[in-house]
């Protein structure tokens, strides 16, 4: 169990504040960091990478702080955003060296292990320059994770994947979550959050907007009305009997069913079932319509 | 030191265009050597013209600038730094590593050439006396400007202000000067070690040995101070 824990840590470039008073412990499993172009992100994981000094709070892994601490990367892998690679060496060779400027007793077999959880066996003899993009950043992933680190932060790990790749790696990182590892990635594409962790910490403007579940925090957001997508055996009679419960603040009939926007989440998944059953209606289909992150994110950006 | 990184960094030096630019340095050095002699020019001015004008003063400073600034500001350049930087290594392992790599590869490619064109105009004590100079050299240069390029954004063109109007200028013109350039203390040690009369400084050989130890020292663990506190600058998010 590994903790990396952010406790009121800003971070500003003379005038211009990049991160405001930003406290979240990230503990284990997958989180997806979250936020539009420029909210802070990068600075943010440059912060709990040990990269960047904050200019007010700490950054601490197991209460360790990662500034300044080289004995800190024992702990921790990083996968940054340049892709930079020594084009010069192998892919083996990359990955190798690591393991042993990690000080890895087997650092062959520590390599082999590596390169074969991001499937690149095949190609390991070659000369990183000659890799597209996605192989080189699967390399770079392998030589992150050659030394078994408890704390992995990600940025924009898919980057250049194709979907199968992409796939794959988010298969690697859901097992490295359950495995209790600590995993943090950012991305800016929802679709991948939402595919790979639950758990997003949302930047907007450099500050933490939303920590969770996106879906609690959905839930949470009492102020807009939720929207469900309803069939049902009579979708005009049950229009009619919804519009008359205070749980509804509206309700709009279409050819494919009814959507309905409800002020409370639980008052009106409760109340439904037994509005369904006075009108003698059956409810064949019930979707949250808004919980995707990409209407949770939308809500939070435009907040 | 850490053979690894020193093992990255060689194979990132010479994998690199900007080290061809050392191939022709030391065939000038001797050709010109050659065609002199060819011409029966005074052993003295050869000497003074080859030796000292074109080996201490261009060749050596100028290998050790490419070298120098090479083995980690190119690093700092592309960003592939954060592959060394993330591991739990002390940073001044990292910068001795860096630094016995850059003096080792400047030190050789001068030493050789400089051995070769001593001999030939003055006898082989004449050019040994001047590649243990530029071993020397080689290492005060490679540690200021490993130095620059941890410091600063624009090592190679501050280093080549500090050779050409620092070292090429001002230390010629004002004597008290060059206690703080390296090319005298070369050169002090090579009219130390090869015993000709052919070389004058006004820098004694106690100070020129101080001071390269003092310029060795304090370049090397500037770098190492730097560089644990790298920064990495948030760019687009």
């Amino acid at each position: 169990m590994t903790d990396l824990e952010l406790s009121g840590v800003s971070r500003w470039y003379g005038n211009v504040v990049a991160v405001n008073d930003v406290t979240m412990t990230l503990g284990p499993g997958v989180t997806g960091l979250l936020g539009p172009n420029g909210a802070g992100k990068t600075t943010l994981l440059h912060m709990m990478a040990g990269f960047l000094a904050p200019s007010r709070g700490a950054v601490t892994i197991d209460g360790s702080p990662t500034w300044r601490n080289p004995a800190i990367y024992r702990k921790l892998g990083l996968v940054n955003e340049r892709e930079a690679v020594y084009g010069f060496l192998s892919g083996k060779e990359f990955v190798r060296a690591s393991a042993k400027l990690h000080g890895l007793p087997d650092a062959d077999a520590a390599t082999r292990r590596a390169i074969a959880l991001v499937e690149m066996t095949d190609a390991q003899d070659r000369r990183m320059d000659t890799y597209s993009k996605g192989m080189r950043q699967r390399m770079r992933v392998a030589a992150a994770l050659v030394h078994d680190p408890a704390v992995l932060l990600l940025d924009e790990p898919f980057n250049g994947m194709d979907p199968r790749q992409r796939m794959h790696m988010m298969e690697l990182l859901h097992s490295l979550g359950a495995q209790g590892r600590t995993v943090l990635f950012s991305s800016h594409i929802l679709e991948e959050v939402e595919q790979v962790s639950g758990t997003v910490q949302v930047i907007v403007a450099g500050r933490l907007a939303a920590s969770g579940d996106y879906r609690t925090i959905r839930r949470l957001m009492t102020h807009r009305p939720h929207v469900f997508a309803i069939r049902s055996s009579d979708d005009r009679r049950l229009a009619v009997a919804l519009m008359a419960s205070p749980s509804v603040a509206g309700v709009t009939l279409g050819k494919d069913g009814l959507t309905v926007h409800a002020g409370d989440y639980g008052t009106f998944t409760r109340a439904l079932p037994r509005i369904a059953l006075d009108e003698g209606v059956r409810v064949r289909q019930l979707i949250p319509s808004d919980e995707s992150l990409e209407s949770v994110f939308s809500y939070l950006v435009s907040a | 030191m850490n053979m690894t990184i020193a093992w990255i960094t060689a194979r990132g030096l010479f994998g690199r265009k900007r080290f061809l630019l050392l191939l022709p340095m030391p065939i000038i050095l001797i050709g010109v050597t050659a065609v002199g002699l060819a011409f029966d020019a005074p052993a003295a001015d050869l000497a003074e013209t080859v030796l000292l004008g074109l080996g201490v003063a261009t060749v050596l400073p100028l290998v050790s600038l490419i070298v120098g600034t090479g083995v980690l500001g190119s690093e700092i350049d592309d960003g592939t730094v954060v592959h060394i930087l993330a591991k739990p290594i002390p940073r001044g392992r990292i910068i001795m590593a860096k630094l016995a790599v850059a003096a080792s590869v400047s030190a050789v490619a001068t030493a050789v050439p400089m051995f070769a064109a001593g001999a030939m105009i003055g006898g082989t004590r004449l050019g040994a006396g001047f590649a243990l100079a530029c071993v020397a050299g080689a290492l005060a240069y490679s540690a200021l400007f490993l130095a620059l390029s941890v410091l600063t954004r624009r090592p190679v063109l501050l280093g080549l202000l500090y050779v050409v109007i620092w070292e090429g200028l001002i230390s010629n013109l004002v004597a008290g000067t060059r206690t703080v350039s390296v090319q005298h203390y070369v050169i002090r040690f090579a009219a130390e070690l090869s015993g000709s009369e052919w070389f004058r400084t006004t820098v004694s050989t106690a100070v020129a040995a101080v001071m390269t130890a003092v310029v060795t020292v304090a370049g090397t663990w500037l770098a190492a101070r730097r560089l644990r506190s790298f920064s990495v600058a948030g760019e687009t998010s």
